[in-house]
């Protein structure tokens, strides 16, 4: 990506991919709550494709992973494989408070821990499940996350940063 | 022509939740299928003997989004049966509320998946927006769209004001009105029954021979439903009738999902107009008496949901066992398909209304020999649970 913002076809791919972002959604051992809500999302009361998002299976059409739910033993190597699919700048929002730090199935013995154990985590969204407003919230802050490291030409700045989770110092925005 | 072997998921297209098909097709036609559903298990079950009375419902509930008042019921009042409690009307009817309220909300989530599993999103997209109107009810009486944390042991948290009340009677007629269409519908759309009439067949005899429950059992003519047969709450004192339903395809399920959806209105509707007054909660004992043993059986929107609770004296139980309804419903499915066209599974599959969260148990079992066996952690993490036998331990 680096090697391409500045050019116009760079900032031409820059430019569509913050406009109209496509999430796909994981759920790595999630009670249901979180994906029903991000399904609430893409219907007409929130209708989350007025701002281009829309929701991909594969996720080889995918910008943004949407993983819901602690990880289980048995997703967690499955989850890894999805991500690595998804092709790069690729973001990930952790939603639900399974995922975000903690929830009711922490320490269960057929869950390992949040998504972060296995794949890194853009943007944490706490709630039980949250309401689809949250997490249109999330992905827009993603969004911002995107524009910020495509001007820093990368993910880099954000690691750089003395502590905290990626985004949270820093941009405020990480957690939201 | 040789068969071929079709994995499908556990991410996938099509697929809402993780499970893995392997479908087994003789060109275009299905041969068998072979589920893998357990890439959701958490072990809740085990969860649940080491936390109190108080911290196991917000768990419980978390054994599924859709129905989490089905489960925190079904807990709470077999926990309250065996504590011998009298719960006041007025918490009963409140739970009848809230429990056909979110059969109304599940059974038009189902409806919209199913149509966009026919490809007809039109129809997804008008009965998620009535749905809404179901969540901003449960929003208003719980405070919580989705897990609303009603129960406690002893009655409910959250009262109904006559102000909610009446807020709420005034909206049902709209939703009255939105099911009626969804009925002609039913009746009159091509696409509907161009993809539903005929699909998935399932006989009265082979619904009893497979265990299914529900809409799915009862839309082949199977007259059974545990708010009548076992009655629980209130379900005995108040007008509805069972929907049931000849056909025994995907279209007869949608039909008895469609006249389930009205029956459900007309109880809201009659237990706000009738709703006595009273406290809303009893004091309930911190402990459950010492080897009481219970089987609580409720009609969950995807069919009849079954908590077995053993207690022994302590303020935990000893042990649970959850049997969801989707559970009771796969070998149904993987019957309904066979011989059935490869474009009809995502129907197939969807008419059952599966719930992948609350179906990821770990079952161990060889009635032949009842013999028991160990399981590895890596065994259980890939998927191949083979029963070791000449051990005693799961």
């Amino acid at each position: 990506m680096s090697g391409m913002s500045g050019s116009l076809s760079g900032n031409l791919v820059r430019w569509a991919r913050i406009k109209s972002p496509w999430i796909t959604i994981f759920n790595s051992g999630a009670c249901n709550a979180c994906d029903i809500e991000i399904i609430a999302c893409l219907m007409p009361r929130f209708d989350v494709e007025r701002f281009g998002i829309l929701a991909k299976g594969s996720p080889r059409h995918a910008d943004i992973l949407i993983v819901t739910g602690r990880v289980t033993r048995k997703q967690a190597s499955r989850l890894r494989r999805v991500w690595e699919q998804i092709p790069e700048p690729k973001y990930v929002i952790a939603v639900g408070a399974c995922g975000a730090g903690g929830g009711v199935f922490e320490g269960l013995y057929h869950v390992l821990d949040g998504p972060e154990c296995v794949i890194p985590v853009d943007i944490y969204l706490a709630g039980c499940p949250p309401r689809p407003d949250e997490i249109i919230n999330a992905v827009v802050a993603c969004l911002g996350l995107m524009e910020q490291d495509a001007a820093h030409g990368g993910k880099e700045w954000r690691q750089k940063q003395p502590a905290g989770k990626a985004g949270h110092a820093s941009t405020g925005e990480g957690a939201v | 022509m040789a068969h071929v072997v079709i994995p499908v998921g556990p991410q996938h297209p099509a697929l809402k939740e993780p499970v893995n098909f392997r479908v087994v097709a003789d060109g275009e036609k299905i041969v068998r299928l072979e589920i893998d559903l357990s890439y959701n298990h958490r072990g809740i079950e085990k969860a649940a003997e080491s936390r109190d009375f108080i911290r196991v419902l917000p768990l419980l509930e978390r054994v599924c989004g859709i129905c989490s008042h089905s489960h925190a019921t079904c807990f709470a009042k077999g926990i309250e049966e065996l504590m011998q409690l009298e719960i006041p009307q007025r918490a009963q009817y409140i739970r009848t509320i809230v429990a056909e309220l979110e059969r109304m909300h599940s059974h038009l989530l189902w409806l919209g998946v199913a149509a966009h599993e026919i490809g007809f999103n039109t129809l997804f997209m008008w009965t998620w927006r009535d749905r809404e109107t179901v969540q901003d009810i449960l929003e208003e009486i719980s405070g919580n769209r989705v897990n609303y944390n009603m129960n406690e042991i002893g009655g409910v948290r959250c009262d109904i004001s006559p102000e909610q009340a009446g807020s709420i009677l005034k909206r049902l007629p709209l939703l009255e009105e939105r099911i009626g269409e969804y009925v002609k519908m039913a009746k009159s759309q091509r696409t509907m029954l161009m993809r539903f009439c005929g699909v998935g067949k399932l006989s009265r005899a082979e619904i009893l021979r497979y265990g299914a429950v529900g809409p799915t059992a009862r839309a082949s003519g199977v007259d059974y439903d545990a708010r009548r047969d076992d009655p629980y709450l209130i379900y005995n004192t108040i007008p509805w009738n069972v929907v049931t339903d000849e056909d025994g395809d995907v279209f007869g399920r949608t039909k008895v999902r469609i006249g389930e959806l009205r029956e459900s209105l007309g109880m809201v509707r009659y237990c706000l107009e009738n709703l006595p007054g009273g406290p809303i909660r009893v004091q309930a004992p911190k402990t459950a008496p010492s080897g009481g043993e219970i089987l609580s059986r409720y009609e969950a929107p995807r069919g009849e949901l079954v908590h077995f609770i053993r207690t022994n004296g302590t303020d935990k139980v000893e042990r649970l066992d959850i049997r969801t309804p989707t559970l009771a419903n796969w070998t149904s499915v993987a019957a309904a398909l066979v011989d059935q066209n490869l474009a009809d599974i995502p129907v197939i599959v969807a008419a059952i209304d599966p719930c992948l969260s609350c179906t990821s148990r770990l079952v161990v079992a060889d009635r032949k020999s009842g013999k028991t066996g160990n399981i590895s952690w890596n065994e259980l993490r890939n998927g191949v649970c083979r029963i070791r036998p000449g051990s005693n331990r799961i």
